[in-house]
């Protein structure tokens, strides 16, 4: 899928840049120290970024400074060539940027359906269509979609956080940790449908942990450590590279 | 300007603004309000210390107040023999059955599982509470039958009322540690509503409980720790200096047994006020306020966070029930019905946040200036009103109801201050440091 | 043993007045659960805005009486009522505006807002006081009773009757209207989903470009409907006195917090826990008990648990027992 520019007619000064790029960030929480340094994520068109890293390496942080939910003292947001950096993330939304975060990513006491139709809250038109497609990527939701979301299982709830990023069409969706708390065979579930969506022509900028898997799949990868990038490439590159393997794969 | 000559000028304000009253409107007002302003600034330590300290909300101020009222009845007034004999034991009979009723309840809950846990907690509470009223009630018409117009309760141990400071102390914190076991640890608008809970219940017994302290019938005529008027003004030596000070006898006593209160005031005032200094200096009251900063992070440090704020909660209110014991010993009378939240509890936070809330300092200034507020706003008010109104016909509704409304003002101009002072200055006039 | 009247007896004196009064907890613990699920914090100056709003639907009430105005047989306060809840509505933006929203921007802790509606509490004290003074006022009107005991009696033969005051017919009623009504609202309309979401997850809430501001409009705009109606049926079923509806705060958070705060629905069971609880226990049961023993077994006392001075020990006894054994409340509200 590597390159597939298909959904997106290609247009020359656009395209000298990624889709979605959070360029040389750095930043904290409010008043409290620099977490981020330097640090630089991005997303092309049509492909899937994974940021990989330890814990506590920055990478949700990198995720919400891209989104606009801290401030960045230094560097840049763009979204397809336009600066955003100075939006609010309600802006950001409505600008086509899709966010699912690593916690209470779901409404709990609100149904699957209600939890979708939320997403689609900026949106005034019919969004029938969309939830339908919801449904048909995640069709579980469809059976449970009466339920609160907060009664479902971990891997469903994952699903629901996913679909109702999905419900205002973004044109490019982030992801933290889709596979957090879920087995692995629902991982694989879930990777499968999260290349399906970036069939569609969205690109998908996520965090990973289980870093092996998530390269497999991924356009480019990203290692981040310490608010830092520690390594940059294409997702083979980065499994081919021994000390990546060795410090962040296991061998 | 630093800030301890800032705090001075303050206290200076405070002062003058007292000062000016006794020289505007008699001395005898100054010291009335002094007085209470005394009383005032002890509760307002006792709700810093729970608020300042440790962030502990506590709405039921005007129960510990009364609880120590209580204690001033049952110190200082002489026992009621007859009642004693005709039912004084049947009563206490009653209340020991109805606390070997909760203690039997608790020892079942803990030491018994399952269903006949239920059935044995069940079996305990209401033959326990039957048995409870069938002994207690007996007794307390035979105590309330007894000579009802002037006594018809058990009376008190007859000791000093000085000895009512204290014991009124003890009342309120052993109320605190009920409420404090139950609805702290939890969330902190839990143990507002909790207290707020108690104050009204324990106002609801004072009414209403006429064996205990004559309900409304009220107790008056309270021993006093200093002198009458009356005896003042019968003793030739007193009349003598009064008139060589060229004074009135009569105002020469009043001002003698005021001036003796308000050193007796202050004098617990300067101790409490001590104490509080020690204890926010103390390693104590460090970790106190680290655990209101941050109180995941002590916990995580092995604080034991709830602990700690029990402790705290239960000094806090028993600083308020000493102050209620001085209050009504000040009064010479406990009128249940006089206990208004407004005046007992919320006015007491206006103190607290008002003066600076985690600053003992601010604490007693903010007791002593909205004090004397609270008194002033009301002839101020009725100033106004007589201005506004000066124009309109004598007799007219419209005059007659803003006239009265005078008094109302006093609450608006409360509620108002402690508005503009959290907005503007949440720290108050002498911010923690 | 003659259980029929004992039933009628205990339907007269404590089934329906307990249905009445629960009804007015639940509306007015609704608003104190909504303000706490949507703004997060227990509003204390609850109490005092009822006693506003009640005043001002009185004033109006007194007015449309003075020109004549009724409502036939039903009180000229339901009448007044939707001015009541203008003015209240304007006075809780207006407050929200100047007091609120500046703690809301700032992130304040929730006992910061708590110690702010402490404020707000005495300024409305003042300011209903100052309208309208302390005293009773008796404001309800037309026709008193739907049937009155003798009526029930004539008509059945019963030893004993029971009679349906208009007030508690309405209260009830009302009620049921309010609630069907809010819950429509909160579960079908997109405003009301994304109060519900608000409430919820803040955080994602503001992802799905939810509106804050509007959300907590909204709430005002609700609470001041559930308080004005709340108030007023308390008032024209007892009576109204500012002092009372002060002390109703008391009850109106034990509901909210015994059926969970947060959870509309809990605060309507809460509402009637409270209320049964409150009525059953310091209801004197002798003349219930005379019909429902056998012969020789009747009490010779009141038979009442706990004379009606300490309704309020009730309240606070149930919300102690539910602190102690279920923190979240009956329906899990998102406390603790
Ligand atoms: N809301 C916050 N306020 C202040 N500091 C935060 C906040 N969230 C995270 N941090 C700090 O930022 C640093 C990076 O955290 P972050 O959540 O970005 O890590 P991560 O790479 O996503 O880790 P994980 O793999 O565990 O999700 C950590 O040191 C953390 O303590
Ligand atoms: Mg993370």
């Amino acid at each position: 899928m590597a390159n597939d520019t298909a959904f997106h007619p290609q247009n020359d000064d656009k395209m000298t840049e990624p889709f979605l790029i959070g360029d040389s960030m750095t930043g904290g929480y409010g008043k409290g120290p620099d977490i981020l340094h330097d640090c630089t994520i991005s997303v092309n068109r049509g492909e899937i970024a994974v940021i990989v890293g330890p814990n506590g390496a920055g990478k949700s942080t990198a995720m919400k400074a891209v989104f606009g939910m801290l401030d960045v003292r230094g560097g840049a947001v763009r979204l397809d060539g336009d600066d955003i950096t100075a939006l609010t993330p309600q802006q950001r939304v409505v600008q086509g940027m899709g966010f699912v975060p690593q916690t209470s990513n779901i409404f709990t006491s609100l149904t699957v359906e209600e939890n979708l139709e939320m997403g689609a809250f900026i949106r005034r038109d019919d969004f029938r269509g969309t939830m339908a497609q919801v449904y048909d990527l995640f069709p579980i939701l469809k059976e449970k979609r009466l339920q609160a979301a907060g009664e479902l299982s971990g891997g469903q709830r994952q699903q629901v956080a996913v679909g109702r990023a999905l419900m205002t069409q973004p044109k490019v969706l982030m992801l933290d940790e889709p596979t957090a708390g879920v087995s692995p065979i629902v991982m694989d579930e879930l990777f499968d449908r999260i290349i399906e969506v970036a069939r569609t022509g969205i690109p998908i900028l996520m965090v990973e942990q289980n870093a092996r898997q998530a390269l497999e799949i991924a356009d480019k990868g990203y290692v981040l450590v310490q608010g830092r990038n520690a390594h940059t490439g294409t997702g083979k590159e980065l499994l081919a590279d021994s000390e990546v393997r060795r410090s962040f794969l296991g061998g | 300007m630093n800030t301890s000559v800032r705090n001075t000028a303050l206290f200076a304000f405070v002062g003058l603004l007292i000062l000016g009253t006794g020289i505007v409107q008699g001395w005898n007002s100054a010291l009335l309000i002094l007085n209470m302003g005394l009383i005032s600034a002890i509760m307002s330590l006792g709700v810093n210390l729970q608020w300042g300290f440790a962030g502990l909300f506590n709405v039921g101020v005007m129960g510990f107040v009364a609880l120590g009222g209580l204690a001033a009845v049952l110190v200082s007034m002489p026992p009621v023999t007859e009642a004693w004999a005709a039912g004084g034991l049947r009563v206490i009979a009653g209340l020991l059955l109805g606390a070997a009723t909760i203690a039997a309840a608790i020892y079942a809950r803990s030491h018994m599982t399952g269903r006949t846990r239920s059935i044995a907690l069940l079996a305990i509470l209401i033959g326990g509470f039957f048995l409870f009223r069938a002994v207690f009630d007996g007794g307390v018409s035979a105590v309330e039958a007894i000579n009802p117009a002037s006594t018809g309760y058990l009376g008190g141990l007859g000791l000093p009322i000085l000895f009512s400071w204290p014991v009124g102390g003890l009342l309120a914190a052993g109320a605190a540690w009920i409420i404090g076991k139950t609805a702290l640890g939890l969330r902190s608008d839990y143990l507002a509503i909790a207290t707020l809970g108690i104050a009204e219940i324990i106002i609801a017994l004072l009414k209403n409980e006429d064996w205990l302290a004559r309900g409304v019938k009220n107790v008056i005529g309270l021993p006093r720790p200093v002198p009458r008027e009356i005896d003042l003004q019968r003793d030739a030596g007193f009349v003598e200096r009064a008139a060589s000070l060229g004074l009135d006898p009569v105002i020469a006593s009043t001002l003698y047994t005021k001036i003796g209160y308000a050193i007796l005031f202050s004098i617990v005032l300067i101790i409490l006020l001590w104490l509080a200094q020690k204890a926010l200096n103390s390693p104590w009251g460090r970790m106190m306020r680290a655990i209101r900063d941050n109180e995941v992070a002590a916990e995580a440090m092995g604080k034991n966070v709830k602990a700690r704020h029990l402790q705290i909660f239960i000094l806090g209110s028993a600083i308020c029930g000493i102050a209620g014991a001085m209050m009504t010993t000040l009064d010479g009378q406990l009128t249940p019905g006089s206990y208004q939240p407004l005046r007992f509890t919320f006015l007491v936070w206006v103190m607290v946040i008002v003066g600076g809330s985690g600053n003992n300092f601010g604490a007693v200034l903010g007791g002593l200036l909205i004090w004397w507020l609270w008194v002033q706003v009301e002839p101020l008010g009725r100033g106004l009103m007589e201005l506004v109104t000066s124009g309109m016909a004598d007799g007219s509704s419209l005059k007659k109801s803003l006239l009265d409304s005078a008094a109302y003002m006093r609450l608006f101009t409360m509620g108002v201050i402690l508005l503009v002072v959290l907005r503007f200055s949440p720290r108050g006039l002498i911010p923690e440091r | 043993m003659d259980l029929l009247n004992s039933l009628i007896v205990l339907t007269n004196f404590v089934l329906v007045p307990a249905l009445a009064y629960g009804a007015q907890l639940a509306i007015g613990a609704l608003g104190v659960t909504l303000i706490y699920g949507i703004l997060r914090f227990s509003n204390f100056a609850h109490g005092d805005t009822m006693a506003f709003s009640t005043t001002i639907t009185i004033l109006f009430t007194w007015w449309f009486q003075s020109i004549g105005a009724n409502f036939g047989p039903l009180p000229t306060a339901l009448l007044a009522l939707p001015f009541g809840i203008a003015i209240t509505a304007l006075l809780m933006l207006g407050t929200d505006r100047i007091v609120y929203r500046f703690y809301r921007q700032q992130k304040a802790k929730p006992v910061i807002l708590v110690i702010v509606s402490m404020g707000v509490m005495f300024v409305m004290n003042g300011l209903v006081r100052f309208i309208i003074g302390v005293g009773d006022q008796n404001f309800a009107d037309g026709e008193r009773f739907i049937f009155t005991v003798r009526e029930f009696r004539d008509w059945s033969g019963l030893e004993e009757g029971f009679g349906i005051r208009t007030t508690q017919a309405i209260t009830v009623i009302t009620a049921v209207i309010v609630v069907a009504l809010l819950f429509w609202f909160l579960n079908k309309t997109r405003t009301g989903k994304s109060m519900r979401a608000f409430s919820d997850n803040e955080d994602l809430a503001l992802l799905s470009g939810i509106n804050p501001e509007r959300v907590v409009m909204v709430t005002w705009l609700i609470v001041a409907a559930l308080t004005t109606i709340a108030g007023v049926l308390y008032g024209l079923d007892k009576s109204f006195k500012p002092f009372t509806y002060f002390q109703l705060l008391l009850p109106i958070f034990a509901a909210a917090i015994v059926g969970g705060l947060g959870s509309p629905l809990g605060a309507i069971a809460g509402g009637f826990v409270i209320a049964f609880s409150e009525v059953t226990i310091t209801y004197a049961w002798k003349k219930v008990l005379v019909y429902a023993l056998p012969d020789g077994l009747e009490p010779s006392g009141l038979a009442q648990l706990m004379s009606t001075d300490y309704k309020f020990a009730v309240s606070f006894v149930i919300l102690i027992i539910v602190l102690l054994f279920r923190p979240t409340g009956l329906f899990k509200g998102q406390s603790v």
